[in-house]
């Protein structure tokens, strides 16, 4: 075989494995739909976000033309796309590893790319519905919520687009660091910690100054506030840090955290990849069913 | 069913293969050529490292030393195309529960499409007798049908090699008794060499054409079941009534013992019977003095015993 023959060999089988890993999210994000189980992990921590913005319209924050819910209503979109996108990721990937999902895509040809699009591809999904249904219910709920103008729905879409972007690769690092589901905790605690510094519920100017500096260097204010700036009247951008949306910084910011974990997701996948075996998936087994049973 | 063969020579060619795990040593030198077609058995007791051969071989774990060449290529450096020629079917799998059985089955045939004529699915799971739980939730499978599943992803882009690793363990007889079914129907489809591994000697000497006795880290006996057996039954044990109470005696030479026996006894020999010592005995005993912590004691006196 000649070189130029071989190369085009290996991008079509990888073309191929990307192909089929498209279509195994499509599968997965069809078994969520027809899984009781998986449908109520949706809906719950929606119902239950959205339940609580209700009760909360009538608040307000000291001075801001809007109510403190429909201040949140965003930020909480953006907060559901960083969990939704990282933790997606991670609680797949950890799950994946002890019950063999992960080492039987090993033991297939293309099997680990075919996963990992698999995956995305479902994450991806997964996130755009929470976004859709919680933007539905914020648009009925909260007069103040508008889009305006079509810029506005492009901002929306490049805002999230961007965080999924960005969630992602996040997400695969993470999972590929934690090798066991009992080291969640150690990945959920800072996630919630960067919740409560991140301007989501209050806003963040609220905090003192170096919350806000460890808040501002995380995606996850990024992301509420990118929300905001699609979502809120101008006016708002008072309420925020420099009295601006501060558009081009947050782009900036989430595509410096992308290019981060894209740099560092293939090769710590592939570390976590070739650690996988029967008897690696049997030792993981064994300690959850001791702490367990 | 097998993939065209790239390569000439043996599906397995192992020698001096050495593992080692901080200081323990788990396999020390373990020479091992194993030719296309049929079934193989890699039998030995708990913790003699077939788990860890296999895996080697199967290219999920990295050598200490030695060179392997699994269908022609170093298992460290295979690429994907190797990859498509393996089977591979682990002791405990739980992947992909949430899927239908079919589903599962035609998507992952599609990942082999670029090297090899994968099965289809319904073809598939009337070969392995799972035709009634195509529409069946993976996860509501019986520990017997999840496994004939994982022999049908196993060998779903028709491998030229098959891994079995301990695919009986937890069964019950029925179960056991249908999984050995299958994969004498296996057997049948040509071009798929078989290796699995077991404790069970009857077991291997129920699939296999050939048993590979792994013990101390290498590998202590092989041949085909009745090759060892004959090796293992030199010795014989004799027993009879004489006066009234029972005699035993152990011999190499059962024959020329009796001979003289009833030659001298005068009329006196009664109930006389004579036992080989099965190769179940040998095993059994290497077994129980490996588990008691004489390893190599174990594996020298079952040398002897079926050299």
């Amino acid at each position: 075989m000649s070189t130029a023959n071989m190369n085009s060999t290996i991008v079509n089988t990888t073309l191929h494995a990307y192909k089929t890993g498209v279509k195994r999210g499509l599968i997965e994000t069809r078994i969520t739909l027809t899984t009781v189980s998986d449908l109520l992990g949706f809906i719950m921590p929606t119902g239950i976000a959205i339940a609580v913005l209700f009760f909360m319209r009538g608040a307000q924050f000291e001075g801001s033309p809007v109510s403190l819910g429909s201040m949140n209503m965003p930020s909480l979109i953006g907060m559901n796309v960083v969990f939704g996108g990282v933790m997606g990721i991670v609680g797949t990937l950890s799950m994946d590893r002890t019950n063999g999902t992960l080492l039987r895509a090993k033991s297939m040809p293309g099997g680990m790319t075919g996963y990992l699009v698999g995956h995305m591809v479902s994450t991806a999904l997964f996130v755009l519905a929470t976004v859709v249904v919680m933007l539905t219910a914020g648009l009925v709920l909260f007069e103040d919520l508008s889009f305006g103008t079509p810029d506005r729905w492009l901002m929306f879409l490049a805002v999230v687009l961007m965080g999924i972007v960005t969630t992602l690769p996040i997400g695969a690092v993470l999972g590929a660091l934690i090798n066991n589901p009992k080291n969640m905790a150690l990945i959920m605690l800072p996630f919630m910690g960067m919740i409560a510094i991140s301007g989501i519920f209050y806003p963040i100017t609220a905090l003192p100054g170096w919350l806000q500096g460890i808040g501002q260097a995380l995606p996850m204010y990024w992301m509420g506030l990118g929300m905001r700036h699609a979502l809120l009247p101008d006016a708002m951008s008072a309420v925020e840090i420099g009295e601006s949306w501060r558009t081009l910084l947050m782009f900036g910011v989430l595509a410096a955290w992308a290019i981060l974990a894209l740099a560092l997701a293939p090769r710590l996948l592939r570390r976590m990849a070739s650690r996988e075996s029967g008897s690696a998936v049997a030792a993981r087994r064994a300690e959850m069913q001791q702490q367990w049973g | 069913m097998g993939h065209p063969p790239a390569f000439d020579g043996p599906v397995i060619a192992v020698s001096d293969l050495r593992m080692r795990y901080g200081d323990k040593d788990v396999l020390t030198g373990l020479d091992l050529e194993i030719e296309s077609g049929g079934v193989t058995a890699l039998l030995g007791p708990n913790g003699a490292g077939k788990t860890t051969t296999i895996e080697i071989l199967e290219g999920f774990r990295a050598r200490s030393g030695g060179s392997v060449k699994v269908l022609g290529t170093d298992p460290a450096h295979g690429d994907e195309r190797w990859r498509a020629g393996l089977g591979v079917v682990l002791q405990e799998w739980r992947d992909n529960g949430k899927w239908r059985a079919r589903d599962l089955l035609q998507h992952f045939g599609e990942y082999y499409k670029p090297y090899s004529e994968p099965w289809g699915a319904d073809e598939l799971l009337d070969l392995v007798g799972l035709a009634p739980q195509a529409g069946q939730r993976v996860q509501t499978l019986s520990g017997g049908q999840r496994r004939r599943l994982d022999v049908a992803l196993g060998i779903i882009g028709r491998p030229g090699l098959l891994f079995l690793d301990e695919p009986t363990t937890g069964f019950d007889p029925h179960a056991r008794r249908e999984f050995h079914e299958l994969i004498h129907r296996l057997t049948d489809l040509d071009g798929t060499t078989i290796l699995l591994t077991t404790h069970d000697l009857d077991e291997a000497e129920k699939l296999a054409e050939r048993i590979l006795i792994l013990a101390g880290g290498r590998i202590i006996a092989d041949g085909s079941p009745d090759k060892l057996a004959r090796a293992a039954a030199t010795t014989a044990e004799v027993k009879w009534l004489q006066d009234g109470r029972l005699q035993i005696h152990a011999t190499d030479d059962a024959t020329d013992f009796v001979r003289g026996l009833l030659a001298t006894d005068g009329g006196t020999v009664t109930d006389l019977e004579v036992h080989r010592a099965s190769l179940e005995d040998a095993y059994l005993s290497l077994v129980a003095r490996f588990e008691a912590g004489q390893a190599e004691a174990a594996v020298d006196t079952f040398k002897e015993a079926t050299a």
